[in-house]
């Protein structure tokens, strides 16, 4: 059960710190099982490092269920790894085969430079949600939640770009390192809904601007976005996120 | 013992939050914007205290140890919240909510706590809703609700299997806003490693910038803990890997005392163990249970496909067991009755320690009413299974695709192989009515304290009790404390008090550092873990206990004398993090097992097997045992218990009864 026959070949991201320069390491791991996750194989290789008297390799990493967004590898040239829909913690050895030379580096974009091995800074996406990813309510404002109904289409497709965990995948694979999936998505949950209304186009012009402010590329919408992205959060936000973008420039200040 | 006031506002129960509201001392906004709050954490307990303190015109800095606040451990919940809303017209009331969460609890928690989190239960979904949190809503445009287990009312607030990733995304929007305003300063990527206390008084931590190493000394009028659950002393356990007890361990050495460290919440189900390599365990929720059946075959040792066993042969034993709850049994019932299975030979799968979750009558349910829905009414068998499984989907869609990620088994076709597995930890650091702990001015809130789930949470209730502490509870709680404090200037950080705390926690690093023995740190934890499992895990015993406490000395003298840790002290080192934590939860089990020895009795998840009904039912004793443990720290492996007697006015107490 526990051990079981795979024998891979990883070359890992080593960076000391966000000052030096970095180099792919490599390494040999043997009995490894199918059914261990990648951040298990990962725990393997650093308990041999530490056994060795080696540095252990650094990576983020914290619910391993696929929800917290922390875990970020760059596995064999896709964010995430081979599978659709699967973030790194939730992708199993089963999907690799014994023999295989796995290539794992971390994020890479401007907004997101390295602080050791695997990591990445992705304080950036905190700061643009603070610059207007919320709605304006107070603790003990708020009426009886019935009092609002939402059709059940619009509530779903918010809780769809609600979805998104923050992980920065869309902006590690666009060759831009364009942010605008993940920026898109709050928009989009909060233009879905009434309670977002109110500062529609408010948020939508702080939160770009927040963006551009962070160092993210452009959008020249190749969709690799999309297709990385391990919620499948859908480019159709980026549209909205557009459009709102552009009548928020037409309606007057007052308004905005 | 006078130590242990409980601070429950006299008058009648239903009376008295609403009266203390109105009587708490009001601090005016010129002094609030001078009075400084440190809240450590930013789970659903931390960042909604954060966000509220902040919009009360309090100075606020909140710490966290992963990259930003969104990524607590809350994110992680899926199933639910309660609230009293009775929007389904069932009988639901804020009594009925406090009366549920009363025996679910097992008759060992405060009913004035538990009352008032049942008032302002329904005040958090609407605070919810405003902030654009999308609850799942039926087709009128009204906010639905699901069944969760310990009650015969449709309570539960969701969003998919999601909801807790919901409602942390909107206290995190919350929070950023007042971020962005300058009213809350974020630490991300800091762990709090001591408290400080100054003249009885909490005033600050030592924090470590877990990037740079460098040590942090942070004042605050008010200290908040909002740090989370321990139950990662089993090492494996449902909560995220880097959830812990250093904080809460480092005030509980200071002088907070620790409240029922044994109440442990084991959840029925989860993915099964399936090797060494394991590193944690993934829960299903237990939404699944509103559509799902548990069984295991009438057969020992049947090897047979659960496809190929018929239905007379298989044996729903809950349904069997408890048929007025059926496969809605609180969790503790579910979890023993799992064991109760598996340990007489009825197991299922490779490892025989699991049972099913079968969800295929219920498809075929769901199925009749789209067909029907679609003018079909007499539809086959392939039909009823095809349109079933897309409401299935729509359910519950992100916990069967997570099933199918971790076995490599479609869900959808072959039932679920479910075992317990740790899950939440009811004890916790004590606190009074108002979240104070026992060191004055240090708060403590969430699943870190210990009130209002007694010996047993029920389901959907952790994340009610963290956003009942956060946006509604403590924000009055903690003026009635700060309105004391407008005259006390910030303490400048170089006061002795500071300089202290700041080198014992250098020292601590320093002895990690030079060990450099033979063992990871991870190698010490799932040793600690394997005790807790085995002696003070599901079923305890007296014999079991006693040997778990020597080997815990045993083990922690051996991490001392050989864990290895790498790396140095300046730089970002998750190993030297991991060790922290694990020096704690050392210390913490053996608590937990000297607390479980001490509770001579079986109640909610704290099963001894010396005191068990003929039936095999967890036997209290309400004469000797209805009161709270609480520990005082005394030195290494000497605590003090202190007791607290808990008082029932308005609720029988009885023997709970789930057939
Ligand atoms: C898989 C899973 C599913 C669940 N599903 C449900 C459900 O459906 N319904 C329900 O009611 N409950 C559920 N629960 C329980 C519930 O999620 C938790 O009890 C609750 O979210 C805890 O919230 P919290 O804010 O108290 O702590 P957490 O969310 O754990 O947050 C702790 C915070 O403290 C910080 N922290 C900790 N220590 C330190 C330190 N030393 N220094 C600095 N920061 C620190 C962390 O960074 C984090 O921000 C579930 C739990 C799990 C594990
Ligand atoms: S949009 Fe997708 S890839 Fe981008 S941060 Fe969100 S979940 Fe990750
Ligand atoms: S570790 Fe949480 S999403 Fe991967």
């Amino acid at each position: 059960m526990s051990t079981g026959n795979m024998n891979l070949t990883l070359q890992v991201w080593r960076q000391k710190n966000s000052k030096s320069t970095g180099k792919l390491v490599d390494y040999k791991l043997s009995d490894i099982s199918p059914d261990m996750s990648f951040l298990e194989m990962f725990d393997v290789l650093n308990e041999q490092l530490i056994t060795k008297g080696e540095e252990p390799v650094v990576f983020d990493h914290d619910c391993r269920e696929g929800i917290c967004g922390m875990c970020s590898m760059f596995i064999n040239g896709q964010p995430h790894g081979p599978k659709d829909l699967v973030t790194t913690c939730q992708l199993h050895m089963r999907s690799f085969k014994d023999g295989d030379t796995i290539v794992v580096e971390p994020w890479r974009a401007k907004a997101f430079p390295v602080i050791k091995d695997l990591a990445v800074d992705r304080s950036a996406f905190d700061r643009v949600i603070a610059a207007g990813g919320f709605v304006s309510v107070n603790t003990g404002n708020a009426q009886d939640a019935n009092n609002l109904p939402i059709p059940k289409s619009k509530a779903d497709a918010a809780f769809e770009a609600a979805a998104c965990i923050g992980c920065g995948a869309c902006v590690a694979t666009c060759k831009n390192a364009s942010a605008m999936l993940f920026v898109s998505a709050k928009i989009s949950q909060l233009a879905l809904l009434p309670q977002g209304q109110p500062e529609r186009y408010r948020r939508v012009q702080s939160m770009v601007a927040q963006m551009d402010e962070e160092g993210f590329g452009n959008c020249t919408n190749t969709g690799a976005c999309e297709a990385e992205c391990p919620k499948g959060i859908s480019l159709e936000n980026i549209a909205r996120m557009n459009r709102d973008y552009l009548s928020a420039k037409f309606i007057s200040e007052e308004e905005v | 013992m006078s130590k242990l006031n409980s601070n429950i506002p006299a008058g009648e129960l239903t009376q008295k939050w609403t009266k203390y509201k109105s009587s708490v001392p009001l601090v005016n906004p010129a002094n609030k914007r001078s009075l400084e709050v440190i809240v450590v954490g930013s789970g659903l307990a931390g960042a909604s205290a954060a966000a509220t303190l902040a919009e009360m015109g309090y100075k606020v800095k909140c710490f966290c140890f992963q990259d930003s606040p969104r990524r607590a451990h809350s994110i992680a919940a899926q199933g639910g919240i309660n609230a009293a809303k009775n929007y389904q017209n069932d009988g639901d009331s804020t009594y009925r909510l406090f009366y549920d969460t009363i025996k679910g609890g097992d008759y060992r928690a405060r009913e004035a706590n538990v009352h008032r989190l049942a008032e302002v239960s329904a005040n958090i979904i609407d605070q919810c809703v405003a902030q654009g949190v999308p609850l799942a809503r039926e087709y009128g445009g009204l906010l639905d609700n699901r069944s969760f287990g310990g009650t015969q009312v449709q309570r539960t607030f969701y969003a998919a299997g999601q909801t807790g990733q919901q409602l942390l995304l909107g206290a995190y929007s919350a929070l950023e806003r007042q971020v962005g305003m300058g009213k809350v300063q974020m630490y991300t990527r800091h762990e709090m490693l001591d408290v400080v206390v100054i003249d009885g008084k909490a005033r600050g931590i030592i924090a470590r910038n877990l990037i740079t190493g460098e040590l942090e000394r942070h004042f605050g009028h008010a200290v908040v803990l909002g740090t989370g659950g321990y139950g990662n002393v089993f090492y494996l356990s449902t909560n995220a890997m880097g959830s812990n007890v250093t904080a809460a361990w480092k005030v509980h050495k200071k002088g907070a005392f620790f409240a029922n460290p044994c109440y442990t919440q084991i959840h029925p189900t989860c993915i099964p163990v399936s090797g060494d390599h394991q590193s944690k365990l993934t829960l299903m929720s237990e939404s699944l249970r509103n559509d799902g059946r548990i069984w295991v075959p009438k057969k020992k040792d049947d090897t047979r496909k659960a496809s190929d066993i018929p239905e007379d042969e298989r044996d729903y034993y809950l349904e069997r067991r408890y048929p007025a709850f059926g496969n809605l049994v609180p969790r503790d019932v579910a979890s023993r009755a799992a064991k109760e299975r598996c340990d007489a030979g009825y197991g299922v799968g490779s490892s025989k320690l699991a049972v099913y979750l079968d969800f295929k009558a219920n498809t075929e349910r769901y199925g009749r009413i789209e067909a029907s829905k679609a003018g079909n009414h007499n539809p086959d068998k392939e039909t009823c299974m095809r349109l079933g499984t897309a409401v299935i989907k729509e359910k519950y869609g992100n916990l069967f695709d997570m099933y199918a990620q971790i076995t490599g088994e479609n869900p959808y076709e072959t039932p679920m192989r479910i075992y317990p597995a740790v899950h939440y930890t009811m004890g916790g650091v004590w606190v009074d009515y108002d979240l104070m702990t026992t060191i004055p001015g240090l708060y403590c809130t969430g699943e870190a304290n210990f009130s209002d789930h007694g010996a047993n949470r029920l389901g959907a209730s952790a994340l009610m009790q963290g956003l009942a502490d956060g946006y509604f509870v403590l924000p009055y709680t903690i003026g009635s404390y700060l309105s004391k404090e407008i005259a006390t200037k910030p303490i400048p950080t170089d006061h002795p008090a500071f300089v202290e705390a700041e080198n014992e926690v250098k020292a601590t690093i320093d002895k990690f550092l030079s060990i450099n023995g033979t063992k990871s740190v991870d190698h010490f934890h799932k040793r600690l873990g394997h005790i807790m499992w085995e002696k003070c895990g599901m079923a305890r015993n007296r014999e079991g206990l006693t040997q778990a406490i020597q080997e815990i000395q045993d083990l922690r003298k051996e991490f001392w004398a050989d864990v290895k840790v790498p790396g140095s002290a300046d730089e970002f080192n998750p190993e030297l993090e991991k060790a922290h934590r694990v020096a704690d939860f050392i210390e913490l089990g053996e608590l937990m097992c000297k607390d479980a020895l001490n509770r001579e009795e079986s109640c909610g998840g704290h099963f001894r097997e010396e005191h068990q009904t003929e039936e095999g039912e967890a036997k209290r004793d309400d004469e000797n045992f209805a009161y709270v443990a609480a520990w005082e720290y005394k030195g290494v492996s000497q605590f003090e218990l202190h007791k607290e007697e808990l008082n029932y006015e308005n609720i029988k107490v009885a023997q709970r009864n789930y057939k």
